[in-house]
């Protein structure tokens, strides 16, 4: 905006004549209020098309077999659960879906246990250089994931964490990016409960521990809940650090696991499987949204307001 | 029950700043203490000291016949009112009183037991299951009072707990916390910036500013024998009029009238730079009124009349120069510069009896009460010959 306009623009603006005024009204009126829901609605089912379709389209890939796979049918033909069952029944897609489960759980745990801890400190006691130091833990996040993957893949062969069972060797590398997560969603959650209510507890007796979980962590759940979501779908979905630091079933991750994905069937690509198995990692994220909907919103305005 | 002792407590930031400065007061045991003055004088500060929730850089805190200094707030045997209540959001109100109890593995039995009897003195039986969130401001101060009380702690520290109330619920509340005080009978240390919850509630008043202790007494004394001119100006409501005067021979000029004092006062004052006068608005009346035979009498042009039933405030302006005492300024800035106390052209208020007959911008004849000015040094601040009965005379 130039000076020029922002001069000549509140004049213009702000007296408009009656009749421009009573033309403006009549104008408005004479839209009526179906237009505007079946315009609302049209905008609402784009949109809504517009995202779902590709999980759609993954459903439907997931329930063709044989030659439907080729054909780009809308929905499919023969639906049959063949692929699924193939998938179920592959032992390696099982220790991937243990080894998902395994990582993306320790991974958040600890996020949440040390991030809530570095998180109370960052917004509550004070110390020197505090903004600078959260600064660099948030610059961490921006890191881009390549660049230490090669590194850590020299550092976890000379260790002993490279192709680790259970996809041990995965957790710390997720850390790496979930904490300044967690950190900074849980610092803005922190930063908003009273101290007053801490400084009560004290003289109510508790220790700093038990005012720490006894009044701020449950005040601060739905931060946690947030930050757990978060941390979790971040884990269950990583693919980088999976793809370089494993070479084998024991180890592997499903995002690795489904990109090694051959096909049970001989001479037929896996694409029917791999949109089978996409579909069932898919389920537990789905699962926990739905469940933790509104904490989620909660969690993310909260955040981004007092961040 | 028990007795709470400062002894010099300081407390200085690590910039070294003093909050508040060498403290020295005794609580007895059941008194209702108040601590007053304007904000930023270190009341607050104090009461954390008190708590524990801020330490104590230098001197010695004794609650009960314990040392204290070193204990963390829990172990001190206190319960606070915080003014903003610091009700615990996600329990219900039963949760928010047993927690001291519950963390002192008191048994469930008699947590609600208890719980139920301090729920019976404030009212609030039907609230117990609800959350704070769900209360209305006045049971929520309510519910902090009760989470105090059901302690049964050696004293009571209170925060400004009437302040987010409004005024008519301030009035009642007022009165009940004096009552439940009284019933209690526990020790109560109680931090406001307002003067008439100070003269109300408190058996005794310390008067603080700048982080010192100014003049612990009851509300009589500080009201009758301030011993500085920002006592006599935060005491009192309306305010202590302040005028300059001045010694001439002898007699002592004020701006409306000229007075012979005692020999001794007026030797006391003749030692003084520059004095001032303070007359309390009642010690001002209609000449001619009951009680005010002897009175020297005055005539000035009323400004303004404020009828209000039981007495008639009136307001006048005496001619003269401006009054400026360091004390007094700091006084009208915690006011919002509300400059009745060091005005330029000395605003004067007077009650006088409610059938005054005085009008609006019209002369009238007044009459001040010689017995009991006081008398102060402009730049100390101190009043002049405390304790002697220098009454002066016409």
């Amino acid at each position: 905006m130039t000076a020029t306009s922002a001069g000549s623009g509140p004049g213009a603006i702000a007296r408009p004549s009656s009749a421009a005024r009573t033309r403006a009204r009549s104008r408005r009126k004479a839209t009526p209020s179906w237009v505007k829901s079946v315009l609302m609605w049209t905008s609402i089912a784009a949109i809504v098309l517009f995202c779902l379709f590709p999980i759609y389209w993954i459903v439907n890939t997931s329930l063709k077999a044989g030659a439907d796979l080729s054909r780009g049918a809308l929905w499919p033909d023969n639906p049959t659960l063949r692929n699924y069952r193939s998938v179920l029944n592959d032992g390696d897609f099982l220790l991937a879906l243990r080894n998902s489960a395994i990582v993306a759980t320790t991974t958040t745990v600890l996020s949440l246990f040390v991030g809530s801890f570095a998180a109370y400190a960052l917004a509550r006691l004070r110390f020197p250089r505090k903004a600078l130091l959260l600064g660099i833990v948030l610059s961490i996040s921006t890191f881009p994931v390549i660049a230490i993957a090669a590194p850590l893949f020299k550092l976890w062969t000379d260790i002993g964490l490279y192709d680790a069972e259970y996809g041990l060797g995965l957790i710390i590398p997720n850390l790496v990016f979930t904490l300044p997560l967690t950190i900074f969603i849980l610092t803005s959650f922190f930063r908003e409960i009273p101290r007053e209510l801490e400084e009560a507890a004290l003289v109510d007796g508790a220790t700093r521990v038990q005012s720490f979980t006894k009044v701020v962590l449950p005040l601060a759940a739905p931060g946690l809940v947030t930050a757990a979501l978060l941390v979790f779908f971040a884990a269950w979905n990583e693919f980088l650090f999976a793809i370089t630091l494993t070479s084998t079933p024991e180890a592997r991750t499903v995002p690795a696991a489904i990109a090694f994905f051959t096909g049970s069937v001989k001479f037929e690509a896996p694409l029917g499987t791999i949109s089978a198995a996409s579909v069932i990692v898919m389920v537990p994220l789905v699962v926990l949204v739905l469940v933790f909907q509104k904490r989620i919103v909660a969690g993310l305005t909260a955040g981004a307001v007092k961040g | 029950m028990a007795q709470i002792v400062l002894d010099g407590v300081t407390k200085r930031y690590p910039d070294g700043t003093e909050g508040v400065r060498n403290m020295s007061l005794t609580i007895e045991d059941g008194e209702f203490m108040i601590l007053v003055g304007p904000s930023g004088c270190g009341k607050s500060t104090a009461l954390r000291m008190i708590a524990g929730l801020e330490e104590i850089t230098d001197g010695e805190l004794v609650i009960g016949d314990r040392i204290v200094n070193d204990l963390d707030p829990g172990e001190r045997d206190i319960a606070m009112v915080f003014q903003s209540y610091a009700l615990y959001p996600h329990m219900t109100v039963r949760d928010n009183m047993g927690f001291s109890l519950k963390l002192a593995k008191v048994p469930k039995e008699e947590i609600a037991q208890r719980v139920e009897e301090a729920a019976r003195i404030l009212g609030l039986e039907d609230h117990l299951e609800r959350k704070p969130a769900n209360l209305s401001g006045g049971q929520r101060q309510r519910v902090a009072m009760g989470r105090a009380i059901v302690r049964k702690p050696a004293a009571f520290l209170m925060d400004e707990p009437l302040s987010n109330l409004d005024a008519k619920l301030r009035v009642q509340t007022r009165a009940e916390l004096s009552r439940l005080q009284a019933r209690l009978g526990t020790t109560t240390v109680y931090v406001t910036h307002d003067q008439t919850e100070a003269m109300t509630l408190g058996d005794r008043v310390a008067v603080m500013r700048a982080g010192e202790l100014q003049q612990v007494g009851t509300p009589m004394e500080l009201y009758n024998e301030p011993t500085n001119l920002f006592v006599a100006g935060f005491i009192g409501s309306p305010s202590m009029n302040f005028l300059p005067a001045k010694v001439e021979g002898d007699h002592v000029h004020l701006p409306m009238l000229d007075m012979t004092p005692t020999p001794e006062l007026l030797e006391e004052l003749r030692r003084i730079d520059r004095v001032i006068v303070g007359v309390r608005p009642e010690q001002i009346e209609e000449a001619g009124a009951p009680g005010t035979k002897g009175w020297p009498t005055f005539d000035v042009e009323i400004d303004l009349v404020e009828p209000m039933g039981a007495e008639t405030v009136a307001y006048f302006t005496v001619a003269g120069e401006e009054v400026h005492a360091g004390q007094l300024a700091e006084i009208s800035r915690d006011r919002g510069g509300d400059n009745r106390i060091s005005a330029g052209e000395n605003q004067v208020v007077a009650r006088l009896e409610s059938d005054s007959t005085v009008q609006r911008r019209s002369v009238a004849k007044l009459a001040l009460d010689p017995d009991k000015l006081l008398w102060f040094d402009a730049d100390t601040g101190a009043r002049v010959g405390i304790g002697a009965a220098l009454a002066a005379s016409v």
